[in-house]
Order: structure tokens, then C-alpha cells, then sequence
């Protein structure tokens, strides 16, 4: 009989393996791909380095420039809110801390609960947004693919899975914990297929914009 | 007789992909703030000119070769192959719609640098086929007369015996071991003569030992614009060679944005090698001379004047701070634009939009946007120092009806110097 | 052997006062979430309540179930209410032995065909397993199950083993275990898991059903809602550290001191339903979690194998590093390969290609 306890000890068990196996896999396979093909020599008299802008962009890229801002506020403001906040429930939740110190062997001080509650409730809302805004926004509209609206979705549901789990929402709790960690090992084995891995790639991206602007003095 | 074709522009594709390009495409997640970066998008709100979509061509190549999972994909049928039909509907996506003013590249949030990937895909344009006849007339022209207008040194030389005339100074026509070897573009030559009155002017006062040469005086490159490595390093490759010739230790690109970027950042991977000189633009020439006290001026404009940035020289090559310390020398009055410096706006023509027939409906609408931060300031005067921008802000304020002089940089200064 | 004497006459000869009565059936009633006006129903149902015929099997158990039900420091009213079940087969328990004791079982059943409840505390070897290991008088424990269930009116699974197959389960289930549910599906069955169950669910659980004489309401896992509806987690007492993000990290530093949240020591409230954060232990003395050790979970079916005791609930069961890494590796050497093999062949292109030419473009125009 798989009841709810059976579905928990498979996920935290041999399914756990199973997708941080493909995770692992698939974005090693996704890195490795891109630094394989490398750069042609640059022959150019340079005006400024490549590392230390290439190091700087990666950071400020996060902030957005003031014009940016005025002419995409939804996009910057609710971007912001739902990243952060997923990063918040992601990596300041004590069970999580408790999970990356078992795996790793590093933790960290967490964040009380109910702030961590907050956040998430909070960024339930911010996704739910985006998701309005992809359909209505006529160039997101245009741009999305069902990869866009998949990947939405497998985003979504830790988030919702967590927070129902927090909250008791969902009964038996073995189930309601078993789901939301499936649906953390279905982005995890989503992940390396689909643009979810900007994750990873959009700090190499944004390393060879700062170093590609940085080469000829434009700080990016 | 070899021709040019589909497979051709494919392995164009191949060859321009990299691991920056492999990097931005793992990492579009489809935001579309580049849209919001884009003159042609904002100005016509087409979101078909979504700056990361032109890039379709070149995405799926890179996703079907260069990604297992794309491999994978592709076979089974999944993934859609890039056809000849395709290239033609992305020709106008890729040229007519696009000025590779690098601004997307500024504020793609994961970092995607799409005027870079702009220029690889136009290389698989070219290669198949798919360029807009504009811009291959330019190119043959350039390639068979020297000059994309069809220009003859014989026209320059009628300004060089004019420029001679109204300053009563020597233009140096081909002689060696000076410091600079300065090139033009045939636009100025036609609309803005008044370019190399200015500098013959400015380098007498600054006694700059300089030279014209016979040989190459033009520094535009169709080839960049069109996309096409092979044409844009014939055209390089003249430049090297007058330079080598007369043993100058400087190249000096006029003001002209695409043609600085072609000499300063592109010709040395064209050919293969460093230059045996520097690359300058006329801008960092004299804000050197002003640095070092070689220019003295006397009175200021006292006009309300503002400046535009052309994209090719702030914002892809980092010449931002040169040109303001030169207002500051002769403008009493400036004013910037509210987005200005790396963050400026184009003016709808670069890229080789302006010469591209075709585009011509385009090139209005994205104006609309330089012309609304013109209006922000209201400035009595535009300053600039690219002749195609400012061939463009001429038209473009005409057109809207809005009397607003626009001066080259270079000819303004040279208003103002001291008389020996 | 059922006895005629009902509930009420019964306890007034063992010397319960009314006020000692009504109190259990006050207790009784708020364990089974029922409101205090129940009460004197629940009072009035007891008193006439007749003793049932009761048959405990217990099979591979440890007898840590019995424990808790006979060795309580005074004797309860829990003791009590034993009292007045008729306990007519535990072979712990009982003077006979040997074919008297299956004399007894044979003959309980027989009075009381189809009234008598069978409780059941151990797992069993399975169908499929070999019964030799676990028999009773020479009789498997899988066909005594059967046979003594047949005229039983409901089975009760005391305790984990019998409950959900407990410690004989645990991996590697060596003897083939099972749970009572997984063998006896045309009996009503109540599961009251626990390892041992709690000393009041287990009279709780008899005393709601002589009062209703019916089953009570059952949760997913068989278990009566009324003792198993909430987590320990929601009833806890150090809940409210959890909620501030207060947690003990060892054993002896200050959070464990000042009594704060047992989950990073691996406290398995918020899976576990039970009643031990409210009923608690030792007649209310205190409990697990109380005493500063995490809860194990152990009225839930497979605690054994749920992860380390001292692990938090989060933390994978059995993470393969090797695997995780192996993967990675592999997943370098596939990617590198492949790309390298297609970026060999475009740079291959490229050295061979015909360089674009204007000639060609002007055949294009």
C-alpha cells in the first residue's frame, strides 16, 4: 500500500538521489557546453580589464538603471520581490539551512518562521503577478513559450507546496511535506532543461557582458 | 562560381558561436526588458522588435548543435529548423529594425550582451543571402570604389583645395612618419565639409604633425554594417596598409561612430593581428590636446546647448567623458539629455539602418524617441560627433518641424581657438 | 465468560466514587472532542455498557505495549476500566498456559461469536514469508489472526507492530512482517499506533467504544481521529519556539536549556499525529518532548526508517554523495564531448569556407 508516510521515504529517500543526480548531470552538462566553446583572441588594444568589470557586473547587473525602471517598474519591482523572496524561503528556512547542512556540511542562521511565512506569502502573490503580467503584457505574451509557462510552474509549485505544508493545509502532513519536496526535486531535474538555468548561466552572462563592455572602458 | 546560400549562412552561424553567446542564451528567462531598451519597439510597440527575439535564427542553431539537449530535441522533432524563409522574414528583424546600439545589452537583467550576438547573426545573414540590398550596394561600392557612396578622391581633393583657400593653411596629403593619419567618411566629405576645415585648423593650432593619405582616406566599413567579416576586412586592411605605408604611429577615426568602432575594436581580430599603431577618434585626440594645453580657446557658445552620445562612441566604446570636457571648453550653457553617457539613446540610424532604403519608415519611428528627450530639455542647439547621427537629428528635428541646429563637435571647437 | 454486571455496578464495587467517574468520562469526552454537555450521555452509556469478551493476540511485540497499559505507577482509573473488559486470552498476562490458554482463546470465542474484540499487539510474518517465525502453541500467528478474527465484531492493532508492522518491519524486514490492516480486511480494524500507544488512548479508545458501540471516526491510517487528528507539532508546548525560529542545536547548549524547539535535533512532530503533547506520560507527568528529547515519530507507520532520530525531518534519508558526484562528472565528460565534437566541425567550416564577396553580392541584388 504507498500511503502518504511511503511517498515521504521515497522522496526524502532514493527519489532525492535520483534528482540531485540529474540536476547534477544536467548542469554540469549545460557548464560545461558553454566554457568548451570558448573565445576567439582578441587582438584589440584594450581600454580597461576584463575580470574586474566582468566581477562587477555580475553584481550590479541585479540592480536595474533609474530609465529601466521608470519604463518596466513591474518588471524590475515584482522581479525583485519574487527572487528575493524565493531566495529568502529557499535558503533562511531553518528545516532548509537543516537540509544544506546535512548535505554539505555548512549552515547558517535561518530567519524566524513567520517571517519566513511572510516572505513566501508574499512572493506567492509577486509569482501569480508575473504570471498575469506574462499573459497580458503584449511583448511577454509574444515572447512566451510553453517552456515559459512550465517553468513558471514548477517554480510555483514549492512555494505553494511549502506553504501549505507550513500552514497544515494540506492533510496528512507526510503528504503535504512529501509534495513539496517533489516539487522541489521536479525543479531541480527541470532545471538544467529549460531556462531555469539562468540560475547558474546568468552570472557567466553577465560576467562576459561587464568583460566584453569592460574591454573597451563602458562599465555595464 | 561560388554563391551565397543557406548552408553557408549556417555554418556563418556556427563559426560566430561562442561560449558568450552560449552563456546568453542559457540565460534569456523571456522578461522582455531589452524590449524596453529599444527604439524601435517602444516607438512602433511592435513586440515582434523585441530585441532577444531578431536572435531566433541564430538561437536555434546554437540550441540544436551546440546543446545535447537541444540535439535530442531536434530529433524528435522538436525543435524548428532555420530555413530560408525564416532568414528572410528575420532580414528585417535583424537590419531594418536594428541600429546595434548595444542599449539591450545595457540593461538585459541576466546580463545577455544582444548587440554582440546582433552582429554575429548578420554575419549568417550575409552569408545566405539575406542582407537588404541597401546595404549590399554599400558594401560593393566600398569594396570596388573605395567608398560606400561611390566617392573619388578627386571630390575630396576639390575640399582640400577649399579648405586651403579659406584658412590659407596646407592640408598634408600622404606624408610619412607623422604622428596621425587621419581617415574620413564620404559623408562628411559631402554634408559636412566643414569637418576638415575644422581639424586642418585645430592641428595647425595644436601643431599636430598629421597626414591625409592618398591611398585610404576613408574610414567607414559597410562591411561591419552589413555584417560580413570577409568585406569588412578587405576594407580594414586598406586602412592598415596606408597607415603602414606612411609609418604614422596614429590612426585618427572621424566623426563617425560605426567607423571608429570598426578601426578601433574589429579591424585588429579582422586581420588577425594587433596594429603596429593606436586607434583614436577624433574626440580623444583633442580632449588629450586639451589636457595637455595644446588648445587654448577664447569666448563659450552661450546658447542652451545639449549633447547626443552616437551609441558606436559612448556606449560601445567608452568615449564619454572626452566630449563633455570639450563642451565645458566652449559652451557656457549645456544642458545634458536625461539619459545620456552610456545610457543614451540612439538616434534610429546607426547600425547601417540609414543605409538601408528600406528601413527608412523604421528609422523615422525610432528617431521618435531621441527627439522626445530632445524635447525634455529644449535645448536651442544638438551637438554631436557622428555624421550619420547627425545627418539623422538634422532630418528628424526638420521633419518634426522643431528649429534646432545641430553642429558637429570638432567644427565648434575649432570656433573658438585663440588665434596664433 | 462475559459477565452480566454492567460498567457502572462494576466500578461501584471496586470503590470508584461518582466524582472519580464522571471525571474519566469528562476526559473521555474532550479526548473525543466531543462538548461537555456529552458528558452525562457519555456517563449514562458507560454505566450500562456491558464487560465484552476481549482476545489479545500478541505476536512479534515486546510486550513494551502490556507495559504501558499494566505498569503504571498507582493503580488508574485506566486500570480500571481494564476491569471491565473480560480480558479472556493474553498469554502474557494469563494464569493458564499451553493448550488451557488455547482452550481459553477457543472457548471466548465460541461464547461470544461475533461480539468479541480481538486485540492484537506485534506484527506477523506475512503470507509470503516463512511462519516459523513467529508461532504460538504450534500455530502460526498468521492462521491464528485468521481464525480468531473470523467471529470477531472488530479488531484493535495496539501498538506500531501491529499497527503499521513496526520494529519486525524495519528494513531489512527480515521475517517478512506485516501489519493486522494488511491481512484482515473484512473486520472493521482501529489502529492505535504508538510505541508503546499512550495508556489513556488505548482506554480512550475502548471507552468510546462501549459508549457508542460503534467504531469511531478513523483517519486515513485507521487511527480514531479523536486521539490522532493533531500533529504533536500543533499541540506542542515549545510550538511557539518554532514559530519565532528558536531552536536547540545540541543537546546542552542554551536553547536545549531554556527549552526551545527540539526540530534541528530532529524532532519528528510535525509528522507525527498523537496524543502525547496533550494527554502526556506517566499519568500526565510528562512526555518526550517535555524531557527534552525530539519526538521519533513512533506512533507513525515506518518511523524505523524514516531517517536518523536526531536528524530534522528535512534532511534526505539517504543521500548519495558518490552518486550525486558521479553524475556530475559524467555529465562534464558527455557535455564537453558533445560540444567539443560540434565545435571542432564549425571551426573545421570555417577554415574551409569560401570567404564572402561582393561578387556574390551583387548576384544576391
Amino acid at each position: 500500500m504507498i500511503d502518504s508516510v511511503d511517498f515521504l521515504l521515497w522522496v526524502k529517500g532514493p527519489m532525492f538521489n535520483i534528482a540531485l543526480a540529474i540536476f547534477a548531470l544536467g548542469v554540469t552538462i549545460r557548464l560545461v557546453e558553454i566554457f568548451v566553446l570558448g573565445r576567439k583572441p582578441n587582438y584589440a588594444e584594450a581600454r580597461g580589464g576584463e575580470w574586474g568589470p566582468g566581477l562587477r557586473t555580475m553584481v550590479t547587473r541585479s540592480v536595474a538603471d533609474p530609465g529601466t525602471f521608470q519604463r518596466a517598474p513591474f518588471d524590475v519591482l515584482v522581479g525583485w520581490i519574487w527572487h528575493v523572496g524565493f531566495l529568502i524561503a529557499l535558503l533562511l528556512f531553518i528545516p532548509h539551512i537543516e537540509l544544506i547542512k546535512s548535505l554539505l556540511g555548512v549552515g547558517w542562521p535561518g530567519l524566524p518562521n513567520p517571517v519566513v511565512d511572510a516572505v513566501t506569502a508574499v512572493t506567492l502573490v509577486a509569482l501569480v503577478a508575473t504570471l498575469i503580467h506574462r499573459l497580458r503584457h503584449p511583448v511577454k505574451r509574444h515572447l512566451s513559450t510553453f517552456e515559459d509557462y512550465l517553468i513558471w510552474t514548477v517554480t510555483f509549485l514549492p512555494l505553494i507546496t511549502g506553504y501549505l505544508a507550513y500552514h497544515r493545509l494540506i492533510d496528512p502532513y507526510p503528504l503535504a511535506l512529501g509534495l513539496h519536496i517533489l516539487s522541489a526535486q521536479i525543479f531541480l531535474i527541470v532545471l538544467p532543461f529549460t531556462k531555469l538555468t539562468h540560475m547558474f548561466t546568468a552570472f557567466i552572462a553577465r560576467w562576459y557582458n561587464g568583460a566584453i563592455f569592460g574591454r573597451k572602458g563602458v562599465s555595464s | 562560381m561560388t554563391e551565397l546560400s543557406l548552408e553557408r549562412g549556417l555554418q556563418a552561424f556556427r563559426d560566430e558561436i561562442d561560449a558568450p553567446v552560449a552563456a546568453f542564451f542559457s540565460s534569456c528567462v523571456h522578461c522582455g526588458v531589452c524590449a524596453q531598451a529599444c527604439p524601435f519597439y517602444l516607438e512602433t510597440g511592435d513586440p515582434k522588435y523585441t530585441p532577444i527575439l531578431k536572435l531566433e535564427p541564430l538561437r536555434l542553431v546554437w540550441e540544436r548543435e551546440f546543446t545535447l539537449w537541444g540535439r535530442l530535441k531536434g530529433l524528435l522533432g522538436l525543435s524548428r529548423r532555420v530555413t530560408d524563409e525564416m532568414l528572410a522574414e528575420w532580414e528585417e528583424l535583424l537590419y531594418d529594425s536594428c541600429s546595434m546600439c548595444g542599449r539591450c545589452s545595457l540593461v538585459c537583467p541576466v546580463g545577455n550582451d544582444i548587440q554582440y550576438m546582433v552582429r554575429k547573426a548578420r554575419e549568417g545573414m550575409v552569408a545566405s543571402g539575406h542582407a537588404p540590398e541597401g546595404l549590399m550596394g554599400a558594401s560593393i561600392r566600398a569594396v570596388r570604389t573605395g567608398s560606400p557612396m561611390g566617392l573619388q578622391w578627386k571630390t575630396l581633393e576639390v575640399q582640400i583645395k577649399h579648405v586651403e583657400t579659406s584658412t590659407g593653411l596646407t592640408v598634408p596629403i600622404d606624408v610619412p612618419d607623422v604622428d596621425y593619419l587621419v581617415l574620413l567618411s564620404s559623408m562628411e566629405i559631402i554634408n559636412f565639409p566643414e569637418y576638415l576645415e575644422a581639424i586642418t585648423k585645430i592641428f595647425d593650432h595644436a601643431e599636430v604633425s598629421w597626414t591625409l593619405s592618398t591611398e585610404c582616406f576613408e574610414a567607414t566599413n559597410a562591411g561591419i554594417q552589413i555584417g560580413s567579416k570577409d568585406i569588412a576586412a578587405l576594407l580594414v586592411e586598406r586602412v592598415v596598409k596606408a597607415a603602414e605605408t606612411l609609418r604614422v604611429k596614429n590612426v585618427i577615426s572621424p566623426e563617425c561612430g560605426h567607423a571608429y568602432t570598426a578601426v578601433r575594436w574589429e579591424g585588429p581580430n579582422l586581420i588577425g593581428q594587433s596594429y603596429p599603431f593606436r586607434v583614436f577618434h577624433i574626440i580623444e585626440v583633442l580632449d588629450d590636446l586639451r589636457a595637455a594645453g595644446r588648445i587654448r580657446t577664447e569666448g563659450k557658445e552661450d546658447d542652451r546647448l545639449s549633447l547626443h552620445d552616437p551609441c558606436n562612441l559612448a556606449r560601445k566604446s567608452g568615449v564619454i567623458q572626452q566630449q563633455r570636457n570639450l563642451m565645458d571648453l566652449v559652451a557656457s550653457n549645456f544642458v545634458e539629455l536625461k539619459e545620456h553617457g552610456r545610457y543614451q539613446w540612439c538616434c534610429g540610424a546607426g547600425g547601417g539602418v540609414s543605409s538601408n532604403e528600406r528601413a527608412e519608415d523604421l528609422k523615422r519611428s525610432a528617431f521618435k524617441r531621441k527627439k522626445a528627450q530632445i524635447e525634455e530639455v529644449e535645448p536651442e542647439r544638438m551637438v554631436t560627433m557622428c555624421a550619420t547621427c547627425r545627418t539623422q537629428l538634422e532630418e528628424g528635428l526638420e521633419e518634426f518641424n522643431m528649429d534646432i541646429p545641430v553642429v558637429g563637435l570638432t567644427e565648434m571647437l575649432a570656433e573658438h581657438l585663440v588665434d596664433k | 465468560m462475559a459477565e452480566a454486571k454492567t460498567l457502572g455496578e462494576h466500578l461501584r464495587e471496586q470503590g470508584v466514587s461518582r466524582r472519580g467517574f464522571l471525571k474519566f468520562c469528562t476526559a473521555t469526552a474532550s479526548l473525543m472532542a466531543l462538548p461537555p454537555t456529552m458528558v452525562p450521555a457519555i456517563a449514562a452509556a458507560l454505566e450500562q455498557a456491558r464487560r465484552p469478551s476481549v482476545i489479545w493476540l500478541s505476536f512479534q511485540e515486546c510486550t513494551g505495549c502490556t507495559e504501558a497499559l499494566t505498569r503504571s505507577y498507582s493503580p488508574t482509573i485506566e486500570d480500571l476500566i481494564f476491569d471491565f473488559i473480560s480480558l479472556d486470552y493474553h498469554h502474557t498476562l494469563q494464569a493458564a498456559s499451553g493448550d488451557a490458554a488455547e482452550h481459553a482463546r477457543e472457548e471466548a470465542m465460541r461464547a461470544n461469536w461475533g461480539q468479541y474484540l480481538v486485540i492484537v499487539d506485534g506484527s506477523l510474518p506475512g503470507p509470503d514469508a516463512n511462519p516459523g517465525y513467529s508461532t504460538i502453541a504450534g500455530i502460526s500467528n498468521w492462521t491464528m489472526l485468521e481464525e480468531t478474527v473470523e467471529g470477531a465484531a472488530a479488531v484493535i492493532a495496539i501498538g506500531s507492530c501491529a499497527a503499521f508492522g513496526g520494529l519486525p518491519h524495519a528494513r531489512p524486514n527480515p521475517t517478512g512482517a506485516v501489519a493486522v490492516m494488511d491481512l484482515v480486511h473484512d473486520k472493521p480494524v482501529i489502529n492505535v499506533p504508538g510505541c508503546p500507544p499512550l495508556p489513556m488512548v488505548m482506554t480512550g479508545v475502548l471507552a468510546q467504544y462501549l459508549t457508542f458501540g460503534q467504531i469511531p471516526e478513523l483517519d486515513a491510517y485507521l487511527r480514531p481521529r479523536a486521539f490522532f487528528g493533531q500533529s504533536i507539532h500543533d499541540r506542542c508546548y515549545r510550538r511557539p519556539f518554532y514559530d519565532k525560529g528558536l531552536f536547540a542545536a545540541t543537546f546542552d547548549d542554551e536553547g536545549a536549556r531554556a527549552g526551545w524547539c527540539l526540530y534541528r535535533l530532529g524532532c519528528k512532530g510535525p509528522s507525527t499525529y498523537n496524543a502525547c503533547a496533550t494527554m502526556r506520560w506517566n499519568g500526565g507527568t510528562s512526555w518526550p518532548v517535555e524531557a527534552g528529547a525530539p519526538c521519533l515519530g513512533c506512533s507513525e507507520s515506518r518511523f524505523w526508517d524514516a531517517g536518523d532520530f536526531y536528524k530534522a525531518l528535512s534532511v534526505p534519508t539517504d543521500f548519495d554523495a558518490g552518486a550525486v558526484l558521479a553524475a556530475g562528472a559524467a555529465g562534464a565528460v558527455i557535455g564537453g564531448a558533445a560540444v567539443a565534437l560540434s565545435k571542432r566541425r564549425a571551426r573545421n567550416e570555417a577554415t574551409h569556407r569560401a570567404p564572402v564577396t561582393v561578387d556574390e553580392l551583387e548576384q544576391k541584388q
